[in-house]
């Protein structure tokens, strides 16, 4: 099927909007936190996790298990959200989030929580290691799947381009990286820092299919994961237009948005908002 | 030199023994970042074309690529000259193989003034301290084609990563066909009871020959080939300060963070006894020929001399 029926996209949308209130509650116990580029991939998560990738909850290193390198590892507290939702730990462990001795560390880190397949923090290096793990599936023929989740800040560093040069031409078509393309970074706007310009061209020059969608339509990213899975003998990548801080009232359309500081009362008001949007509200 | 030149370059006995631990070992893989040539690695891909990754000019990816391999079970083997593979690649070698836990073999060629002509731009003088300085990684520098095949196979089977730094060209020979060998355990190769040197890579030959200066001259030298510098064999270190009360390091690299550094540090903590050391005194490479640079840089048996005769005055003191 490559195209959600109302009933899945329903059920989709749903999750989402549980993950961004799972990672609100998380950051909310700390009041500070990467909200604005963990917000703007949760559709993406919850496509991947509703739908998309195969896992195990209670074998997160089974061997049959597609693969997740967080490449943007700031965004991790949306993935923990993600996994503590479906099963890989005990929700409660949400609130650990950068305690002291916790499993749930600000960047992702594989050796640490159940489900999280590849540590990554330093920008750039997800790309490698993604397509390293990528590569090793294909050597031995194994028919597991690799998704690397890349941000548009991220797509400064030069380690991006040594991997997208080389992943266009390794042909990995058991593999799709996103870009969340949300149009800011730590510093405010990345057209005012250091523009990307045409992404999707670039990419398709290096030699990889190439496709743009709203990252915000679970519709649009599963139907452009189907086509990727089914362009054979050429590595994917998918660029998600994106809103960093989407779907949180008090960082959805503020400049400044990628670590912030927020209070009990923001929290509260940003999970009621959400609440409110869903279909258990009706 | 009463050394016999090796037939063999070591990096062809380097590439010709990780050739036949992967004709039992499927999982040995090797990466390249456009030195297939330079570093033999090109036997390994005409081997086994399936299995070798020339990434061409990117060492950052090449690392992180060896990591991902690691991390679906396969045993990668990074090789550059360690100019690039140590300090050009150093985030990724930190973040994506060791604090993630992922055992890639790092293997930097043209360790120290064997980059030769190839001058200070090539010179890696400063590898094994940024790498020392990485919890879990192990940092050996090989002296001969005899330990390098000897160690090889226990390098294939830790499950932490490593640091190689082999020098290409022919060693001198210093070990008989069939020692045995352990990482992590230093070779005493000459025993002394006045001062201990202890020396890595191509600065164990030119211990070796310090030790017949020094005993013409009435002088007891031990000498240890430590190679592995990380983890230090801190047993022998402490025995050799126990026993000779003076120490003289010698290496390829600069005094500071290096192998003089790693066993100071020993010696400090556990038995405090004067320490000389041998090897470049912070400062740039050079282009030039190995000999011409090891005089320039006092990398030779008479600086071990000189270097013995002082840490004796200050013993005698």
């Amino acid at each position: 099927m490559l195209v959600l029926d109302r009933e899945e996209r329903e059920r989709l949308e749903e999750f989402a909007r549980q993950i961004r209130i799972a990672t609100l509650e998380e950051l909310g116990h700390l009041g500070f936190g990467h909200i604005g580029g963990a917000m703007s991939i949760v559709d993406l998560l919850a496509v991947l996790y509703g739908k998309v990738m195969r896992y195990k909850p209670d074998d997160p290193r089974w061997e049959g298990r597609d693969w997740l390198v967080l490449s943007k590892g700031h965004a991790g507290p949306a993935l923990y959200a993600t996994l503590a939702l479906k099963g890989f730990f005990p929700y409660e462990m949400l609130k650990t989030l950068n305690q002291g001795g916790t499993n749930l560390p600000s960047h992702a880190d594989r050796n640490k929580t159940p489900g999280v397949d590849m540590t990554t923090g330093s920008l750039g290096q997800g790309m490698s290691t993604g397509l390293g793990v990528a590569l090793g599936l294909k050597m031995d023929g194994r028919p597991n799947r690799v998704y690397i989740i890349l941000g548009d800040g991220e797509c400064q560093e030069g380690q991006i381009w040594e991997g997208v040069l080389f992943g266009g031409n390794a042909k990995l078509d058991n593999l799709i990286v996103f870009v969340d393309y949300n149009k800011q970074q730590l510093d405010g706007y990345v057209d005012n820092i250091n523009p990307l310009g045409d992404l999707r061209a670039k990419w398709e020059q290096f030699g990889w299919f190439a496709q743009e969608v709203d990252g915000h339509d679970v519709g649009q990213i599963y139907e452009a994961i189907c086509r990727a899975q089914a362009a054979e003998g050429q590595s994917s990548v998918i660029i998600l237009h994106t809103i960093k801080g989407k779907g949180c009232t008090f960082a959805e359309g503020v400049e400044l948005n990628h670590h912030m500081r927020f209070t009990k009362e923001q929290i509260e008001e940003a999970i009621a908002a959400l609440k409110g949007a869903g279909r258990d509200a009706v | 030199m009463r050394f016999e030149l090796d037939s063999t370059a070591m990096k062809d006995a380097y590439i010709d023994a990780l050739i036949e631990l992967a004709e039992q070992n499927p999982n040995i893989v090797v990466l390249d970042a456009d030195l297939m040539n330079s570093n033999s690695t090109v036997k390994f891909m005409k081997r086994f074309p399936g299995r070798a990754i020339n990434v061409g000019v990117q060492e950052a990816n090449m690392l992180g690529v060896a990591a991902g391999l690691a991390a679906v079970g396969k045993i990668p083997f990074t090789h550059t000259f360690a100019c690039f593979n140590a300090r050009r690649a150093l985030d990724q070698i930190y973040m994506s193989v060791a604090y993630a836990k992922l055992p890639v073999r790092i293997v930097g060629t043209d360790p120290g003034v064997t980059a030769a002509y190839n001058g200070g731009t090539h010179m890696p003088l400063e590898d094994v301290g940024f790498l020392r300085g990485i919890p879990t990684m192990t940092v050996i520098e090989p002296v001969d084609n005899e330990m390098l095949r000897g160690i090889l196979p226990q390098v294939v089977e830790m499950d932490t990563p490593v640091y190689l730094r082999i020098n290409r060209k022919q060693p001198v020979k210093v070990y008989k066909p069939g020692t045995e060998f352990q990482i992590g355990c230093g070779h005493v190769l000459c025993d002394g009871t006045d001062v201990t040197i202890i020396a890595t890579g191509i600065l164990v030959p030119e211990a070796l020959e310090a030790a017949e200066i020094l005993a013409g001259e009435g002088i007891s030298a031990r000498v240890v080939n430590i190679f592995t510098i990380k983890p230090m064999d801190e047993e022998l270190v402490i025995r050799a300060a126990v026993e000779t009360g003076a120490i003289v390091t010698a290496e390829n690299h600069n005094v500071i963070n290096g192998l003089g550094s790693a066993v100071a540090e020993v010696v400090v903590q556990h038995f405090p006894v004067p320490v000389e050391r041998v090897g470049v005194q912070d400062l740039f490479g050079e282009v030039g020929s190995v000999e011409y640079l090891q005089q320039r840089f006092g990398l030779t048996s008479a600086a071990i001399v000189e270097k013995a005769k002082a840490v004796l005055a200050r013993k005698n003191s």
